[in-house]
Parts: C-alpha cells; structure tokens; sequence
C-alpha cells in the first residue's frame, strides 16, 4: 500500500515541479513578438499599397497569422501567394481579383515644371521616397520608391505619373532556356551541343 | 623544364585557328562613323566630357571615369562628335546603351601624347596614373579596369605574376597573332607589371598549339627573368583559375579571387596596351579582333578601332552575307550570337565569328538528362553539373548556390559533351540571374519595411510633439488672456501693447479658421467614397449578371470617362483654349477604348451562349434584341454612377478650393513663378470640376426623365 503511495506521491512531486519548471520558462523566455506574423511579413512584397486592404504588409501579416485569405495582395502576385501557401501548409488560390490585379514593376515620377511644392505627395509616401521641402518642387528617390501608386491621388496639379522601370542593359538578365530560344538559335552560346566537329580544317590537314 | 600541374576535366574541341592565321595582322580602315560605348568594362560607366559639335582629336579623352572601378574612353580617331546617345550595343541582351558617335574627318590626327623613355624615372602612382588615364581593361574579355589589378598589394606579396597566353577558345587567335608580331610590347609591358606589383615570378602561359608565337616570345624573353612556360592544349586552360592551377597548383577557394592566394592575372593583349600608354602615351583606341568563320572569305586578324562597326570590319574581311548563318560575338564557346551587323567593337571584343548554317547549324533539340556523367568529368571547376542542372530546372536556387553554382565559369565543356544537348550554361545563367535578382528584391524589401516601420515611428512621435505644443499654446493663450484681464482691468494699458495683444488674438483667430476650413475639407472627401461605396454595393449585387458584369462595368466606365473628355472638349473649344488638339486626342482615344469595351463584352456574351447550350437557340438574339438589354443595364449603371460621380465632383470642387486658397497665398507672397503654376493648376481644376459637372448633369438627365 505505502509503495503505491510512495508512488503516487513521487508521481505528483514530479509533475508539481516540473510545472513549475515549465511555468517559469513561459514567462522567462517568451518570445517577443509573433515569429509567424515575422515569417509572413518576410515574404510579403513590403510595396506598403493598402491594396490587401490593411495600411502596409504588415497589418496584412497579422491579418493573414489571425486565418485571413493569403491571395489580397496583388504586388506580390502569384509568386507570393505560393510562398504564403508554402510557408502555412495550406492551398495556393488564385489572385483575388477585388483587390486589383499585379502589374509589372513601376516607379513614380513628377514631373517637377508642374509641381507647386505642397508636401501633399510627402505626407502619402509609405516609405518617405519623395524628398522637397514645402514650396520647394519635389523629386522621387527612384531606388527607395515601392511604386504604391499612394502619392498619386493626392497631388492637386496631377503631376505624378507612375511610369514602367525598363529593363536597362545593367540589369538585364539570362532567362531560362526555352525551346523557342533554341529554335532561333538566338542568346545561345554556340557549340554548347555538340556540332558537326568532322569540318575543321587542321584536322583534316593532318589527316 | 619546370612541373606543371593538370586541372580537372576540360575538352579537346576542333581548334579552328589555322583559318585566321595565314595572314599577319591587317590594319582595318577607319569608318565614316564610331560608336563608342561608355560603358566596355566592368564597373561604373564613364561620362561623357565632350559636347555634340566639337572637334577632338585621335586619342583624346571624351568620357572621364566616373569613381574608382571605372575607366575613362578617347576618341580613336579625329574628328566631330555628332552625337551623345543610345545605341545598340554588342551584348546578349540586344539592348541600346549610352555611347558617343564620333564621325570621322579622315586625317586621323593624334592629339598631343606624352611619351615616356623610361619608366622607370616615374613614381607608382605615376605609372598606375598613365594606365589609368589611358583607358586600359582587361582586354581577355572581361574587361575589368587594369590599372586597379596593378596596384601592389600593401600587406601580402605578389607571389606570381600570371600573363595569360593561352587563348584556348577555338577560332580565337588575336592574341596567338599579337604575341607572334609584336612580342616586344607584350612582353615590355609585363616588365612594367613586374615593376609596379614586384612578384617573386613572372610567368608567360602559353599553349602548345601555338610554335610561332612560342618562338617569338622566346628570343624577347632571352634576357629577362620571366619564365615562358607552354603548357598542353587543352580547353579550357585559358581560365585564369586553371591557369593558375596549371602554373603554380594553386587553388583558388571557393568564393575568392587570384589575389587572395597571391597570384595576379594579366592577359597579353593588356600587356601591349600597358607598354603603348607608358611608352608612347598612347590611350587604348584600337585593338587585335580575329574575324573568322566560313562567311568571311579572307578570315584574319585586325587591328582595329574601337567603336568601328562590326559590319565594316566584316566588308574588310570579305562578308558573304548571303552565305552567313550565326553571327558571334567571341568565339564558340563562351560567345553569343548577335542579332545583327551594326554594332560597335569594343575594348573587349576579340572575335566576329561569321559561321555558315553548315558551320554552326541549330542545336538539336533538349532531351531529358539520362545521368551520364558526362558533364561532371570534364568540369573545370570540379563542380557537379547535372545536380546544378536539375536544380536551375526546377529552380530550387538555394540548392543550386549551395551546390556551387557561382564557381560556373561558364566555359561550356559540359554542355559541349552532353549527349542529351541540353543548353546547360544557359540554365546556370538563368539561375544565377534569378538567384541575384531575388537578392535584389530581398534587400530593396528589407529596405522598404524598414522605412515604412521608421516613418510610422516618426509619425507617432509628430503626434505627440503636435500634441505637447498644442497644449503649451492653449496654456500661453490662456495666460495672456487671463493677463489682458488684469491689465484691462487695471485700465492703464499702453496703446502699443493692447495693439499688439490684438494682433496676436487675430492670428489665432485665422489660424483656427484655416484648421477649421481644413478639417471640413478633408472630412467630406474622406467621407463620400465610404458612402458611396456602401450605397454602390447593393445596386451592383443587384446588376450582377454572371460572367460579363465585369466588362459592363468597363464599358460604363469608358462611357462615363468618353462624356467627360467630351464635355471638356467643348469646354475647351468654346473657350478657344489651346489644349483643344489634345483634348481631341483624348476624345479620339477614349471612343476607341469604348469600342474595344463593347466587343470584349459581344465577346464574351456570345461565348457564354454558346457555353449555355440548352438555351442557346431560343436565347440567341440578334444584336437587335440585345440592344435594349444591354441601354438598361447602362441606366442602371448610370444610377450607380452618378453616386460616384457626385463623389468625383465633390473631390474636384475641394481640390480647386484649395488650389484657390494656395493661389491667393502665393499672390500675397509674390512669387510670380509659383502663381502662374498655381494658375494653370487652378484652371486645370476648374475644368476637372465643369467636366464632371457636366458628366453628372449627363447621367442624372436622363435617369430623371425616365
Ligand atoms: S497589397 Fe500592398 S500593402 Fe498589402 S501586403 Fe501587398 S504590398 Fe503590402
Ligand atoms: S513615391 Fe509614390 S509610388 Fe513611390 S513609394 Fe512613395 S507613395 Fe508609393
Ligand atoms: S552530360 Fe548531359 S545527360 Fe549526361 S549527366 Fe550531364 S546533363 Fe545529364
Ligand atoms: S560551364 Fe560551369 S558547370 Fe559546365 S563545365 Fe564549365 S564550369 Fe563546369
């Protein structure tokens, strides 16, 4: 009978201590922040357009850690959507349209004879990319701008375009190989296959 | 006879040199016009320094560099500089880049050089200084500015001193024909190398395919300390890592370049440059080219100016245009085929391969990888290519970089071998460009979260910096207002400070009306989309007719955008404005746009009856019939839109108050520039509202006749 008590007793002795071990690590080592609200919001697009409607990336993370649809944001496209679904476990869905769709890359750029320096575009900007001074005409720091459209709307004289990045030959880069590319011939290294090599002339000198 | 050491794997592919060797080194013509690049070496592009209109002089600078890795560009010949612009370019991408076009006056005129008898009455940074000026990049291919990789090295020695000879791409032999013509240059101006950088030894590399030029640098060498060292054909030992290997059995680590273990790279074609600049003063304004293949009926070597027009190079070898297949730039290697003949030699260009479709016909198609092994013997660089290739396929680029993708030096070998003719470099370019791209992506990401997270930060503490100020300024006002109590009530008050008391109290008086006029502003604007967009949304529930609503409300938005822009065009032309021409595009384009509107949605209706089989032959109704539907739909949807268009007109009205009121101020101010903008914005508003006015009147009209 003592042994079973014995037992027992140890049993809860045990199981009181290390709750109490486990109690003590919750609020000794809690973890700041949400990891996960950090992993959504690493792949997100940072563009910081509301188009998710959240105001920025961020919000959305927590939107889409609190079980919100991982297909609102439209800068980020597809690509980003697969990223989601891979990192939560759950199906890829399509774009949802309501929210506007994916557009190539953009930038804004005023067009600075017109503007009248009102700081309206400033006040916009997400991620402080346009710099003037009030009075002043202002300019988009191309490299910082996310190409959010924000600025857009608020400007009176309509002096913001969101003009296209081109592809300039500095960032340009090799696509992968399709079989049109292979077809013409063209952006391909030449004897990467194997060509005819019964034709060279020293060969057949020496022959 | 020194050791050598062997690199893992490489090839033995036709060599294809004898073609081009039979004859010497021809001097090529100088064109009616050059196109010089800015940019024909790594790093930041040059600038240009000369205007359009002005005359210069052979060898005279005409873009500065522009930072530290840079090198600057010089007319090769004289002439005028008739433009400043882009233009295509010899790069795989087809692309345009910045160049300077020069035509040329035909008496090729040297500007003034400053020769040098002995270099060693300079000082280091003179000589680096001659190197620099003279526009000197790597002109093996790369093209990376030499005078940085001359720089001695301040903590570690240079162990060796690499010239390479080697040149082990087939067709290539600009610098097989260079080192058997003009030994002494090359071989003077790696004495200038060894002098600045100091190596315990100076080797010369050289393949063994190449007797005439082993000769030659043998008696230029007699009574120097370099060793002239030959090594076995084999492609591709030309690499400078294999290079390397073969010379020293050196290995460079992964992730680092030949200076760190102490060996420096230099190719022969650098070393006549070096010698030319120091010597004579000369900048770098021509080069060796090899033209080649089955197309050119005299292939050979040239000298050549930079900027000379590949086609015109082509003429002076004999181009058979008819006859020509592929067109490459560099040789059949590592090369890329060119779209067309127009386009400049540059300081890297060291072969026009012209290959009949004989010569170089179509690759076959891809097949699957049957895991061969092929690939992986003859790698270079002791990578594992048919993992690599599997991974840039399916493009799992982690693993791709981890397997060590970045060592590709994309010599080709392995796609050469492959039986299955798989175009494994482009993979690896393909991947390697995706991999620095969503770098890229990564950091400008990281870089936007960032400031968005500083400029909420900012913002939160503007608010409360407003915040304490507004109440330290209720506090002052109060206070005053509590003394001017007391003084008034003590009665003797100066007539001077009630004055000024009086003015302070006006001031704060406008500024809270402007806060007020403010605040109204903003609110209704703020206000309007979220009511009209709450009252839209039952009236387009109810309009949703599956499938084309989404079009329909394209065509309603068309509709609407078309009055608009028709509205202000009368506007205009009764006003006689000068923007009437433009409006009327804007007309023209917006009826086209509707147009498009409607025959997508015939479109897709006439699909979405033909997909509702069942009905489809009671339900097809000729245009006719469908005519009334569709005007109803569009009452509807002007009902719907004279919501937003209200909204819209609203939105206009406030725009324009402000732009008056900013207006007034900068008539106060009096900054003449500022009003006139101000008053071309205010007429631009004033315009925006009219026409919305009159597109709402438009849509409300006839819903209230109805
Ligand atoms: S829609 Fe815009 S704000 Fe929302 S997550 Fe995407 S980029 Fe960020
Ligand atoms: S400049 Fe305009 S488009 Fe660019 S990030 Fe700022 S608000 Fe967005
Ligand atoms: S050589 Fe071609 S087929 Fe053979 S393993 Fe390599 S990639 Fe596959
Ligand atoms: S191209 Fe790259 S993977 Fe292929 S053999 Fe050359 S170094 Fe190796």
């Amino acid at each position: 009978m003592s042994i079973v008590l014995i037992a027992v007793g140890s049993l809860l002795a045990l199981a009181a201590i290390f709750g109490a071990i486990l109690g003590f690590a919750s609020v000794y080592f809690k973890v700041e922040g949400n990891p996960l609200v950090d992993q959504i919001d690493a792949l997100l697009p940072q563009t910081q357009c509301g188009q998710c409607g959240h105001p920025g990336c961020r919000p959305y993370a927590e939107g889409i850690a609190a079980g919100e649809d991982i297909n609102k944001c439209p800068p980020g496209g597809e690509s980003t959507i697969a990223a989601l679904a891979d990192l939560l476990g759950v199906e890829a869905k399509p774009l949802d349209a309501e929210h506007g769709e994916s557009q190539g890359k953009r930038v804004a750029y005023i067009r600075e004879d017109e503007c009248i320096g009102c700081t309206k575009c400033i006040q916009a900007c997400p991620v402080d990319a346009i710099l003037g001074a009030a009075k002043q005409m202002h300019t988009v720091i191309v490299d910082e701008c996310t190409g959010c459209d924000l600025c857009v709307e608020p400007c009176p004289v309509d002096c913001i375009d969101m003009v296209p990045l081109s592809v300039s030959i500095r960032d340009w880069g090799w696509e992968r190989p399709s079989q049109k590319d292979m077809h013409l011939g063209q952006k391909l290294i030449v004897t990467d296959r194997m060509t005819d090599t019964s034709k060279d002339p020293d060969d057949q000198e020496a022959a | 006879m020194r050791k050598l050491w062997d690199f893992h794997g490489g090839i033995h592919p036709p060599e294809n040199k004898r073609q081009s060797t039979s004859r010497p080194i021809r001097i090529a013509g100088i064109p009616k016009q050059l196109v010089i690049p800015l940019q024909q070496h790594i790093g930041a592009a040059a600038r240009a320094v000369v205007e359009v209109g002005q005359q210069v002089k052979k060898g005279e600078l005409i873009a500065d560099a522009v930072g530290a890795v840079s090198v600057p560009v010089h007319a090769s010949t004289s002439g005028t500089i008739v433009a400043t612009e882009d233009r295509p370019v010899a790069h795989p991408s087809g692309l345009s880049d910045r160049c300077i076009v020069l035509e040329a006056d035909g008496e090729d005129l040297w500007t003034e050089l400053q020769p040098c008898p002995d270099y060693k009455q300079l000082s280091t940074a003179g000589l680096l200084a001659k190197v620099r000026n003279a526009g000197i990049a790597g002109m093996g291919g790369a093209g990376f500015p030499t005078e940085i990789k001359l720089h001695p090295p301040k903590n570690d020695k240079v162990n060796a001193l690499i010239l390479n000879g080697a040149e082990c791409e087939p067709y290539i032999t600009a610098d097989d024909m260079l080192m058997r013509e003009r030994a002494d240059w090359i071989v003077k101006g790696l004495e200038i190398m060894a002098y600045l950088l100091e190596p315990e030894e100076v080797f010369i590399g050289i393949e063994d395919n190449k007797p005439e030029a082993i000769e030659a640098l043998r008696q230029a060498t007699q009574q120097t300390k370099i060793h002239l060292v030959v090594v076995p054909t084999k492609y591709p030992s030309g690499g400078e890592k294999q290079l390397i290997k073969i010379l020293t059995g050196l290995e460079v680590p992964h992730g680092r370049i030949p200076a760190d273990i102490g060996v420096m790279c230099q190719n022969v074609g650098t070393a006549a440059a070096v010698y030319r600049a120091v010597r004579h003063g000369e900048p770098l304004i021509s080069r060796i080219t090899t033209v080649t293949g089955q197309s050119v009926r005299s292939p050979g070597n040239f000298e050549t100016r930079i900027g000379t027009p590949i086609e015109f190079l082509l003429q002076e070898a004999g181009y058979q245009a008819e006859s020509a297949g592929r067109l490459i730039l560099g040789g059949p290697m590592m090369g890329f085929s060119l779209s067309h003949e127009n386009l400049p030699i540059t300081k890297t260009t060291n072969c026009i391969l012209a290959a009949t479709a004989e010569e170089f016909p179509d690759p076959l198609p891809e097949q699957n990888c049957i895991r061969c092994g092929m690939c992986e013997a003859v790698c270079p660089a002791e990578l594992l290519p048919q993992q690599l290739y599997w991974f840039a396929r399916s493009e799992e680029l982690e693993k791709a970089e981890s397997y060590n993708l970045f060592d590709c030096i994309e010599c080709g070998a392995c796609a050469y071998v492959c039986p299955s003719s798989i175009p494994l470099v482009q993979y690896y370019r393909f991947a390697k460009n995706a991999i620095r791209l969503s770098q890229a992506e990564h950091q400008k990401s990281d870089k936007a979260r960032e400031r968005f997270e500083f400029r909420k930060l900012r913002l939160e503490r503007e608010q409360e910096e407003k915040a304490a100020k507004r109440k330290a300024r209720a506090e002052a006002a109060a206070k005053a207002q509590a003394e001017r109590k007391q003084r008034e009530a003590s009665s003797d008050t100066a007539a001077n400070t009630g004055r000024e008391s009086d003015a302070a109290s006006k001031q704060a008086a406008v500024a809270a009306a402007v806060e007020r006029a403010k605040a109204k502003r903003q609110n209704p604007a703020k206000q309007n989309p979220k009511e009209s967009g709450q009252e839209n949304k039952p009236l387009e529930q109810q309009l949703q007719l599956p499938s084309t609503e989404e079009l329909k409300a394209n065509i309603e938005k068309a509709k609407a955008k078309l009055e608009k822009v028709r509205a202000a065009l009368t506007d205009a032309e009764n006003k006689g404005s000068p923007t009437v021409d433009k409006m009327r595009a804007a007309v023209t384009k917006n009826e086209e746009r509707l147009a498009a509107a409607e025959l997508a949605l015939r479109k897709a209706s006439d699909a979405a009856k033909h997909t509702n089989a069942p009905s489809a032959s009671e339900n097809a109704p000729s245009a006719a019939e469908r005519q009334p539907q569709v005007e109803k739909v569009e009452t509807a949807a002007s009902a719907l839109d004279s919501e937003a268009l209200q909204a819209n007109l609203q939105k206009a009205e406030d725009k324009l108050a402000m732009m008056q009121g900013m207006l007034t101020d900068a008539i106060q101010e009096n900054d003449p520039k500022k009003v006139a903008k101000l008053e071309r914005a205010v007429e631009k508003n004033r315009e925006r509202v009219a026409s919305a006015r009159k597109a709402l009147n438009a849509v409300t009209d006839p819903v209230a006749q109805q």
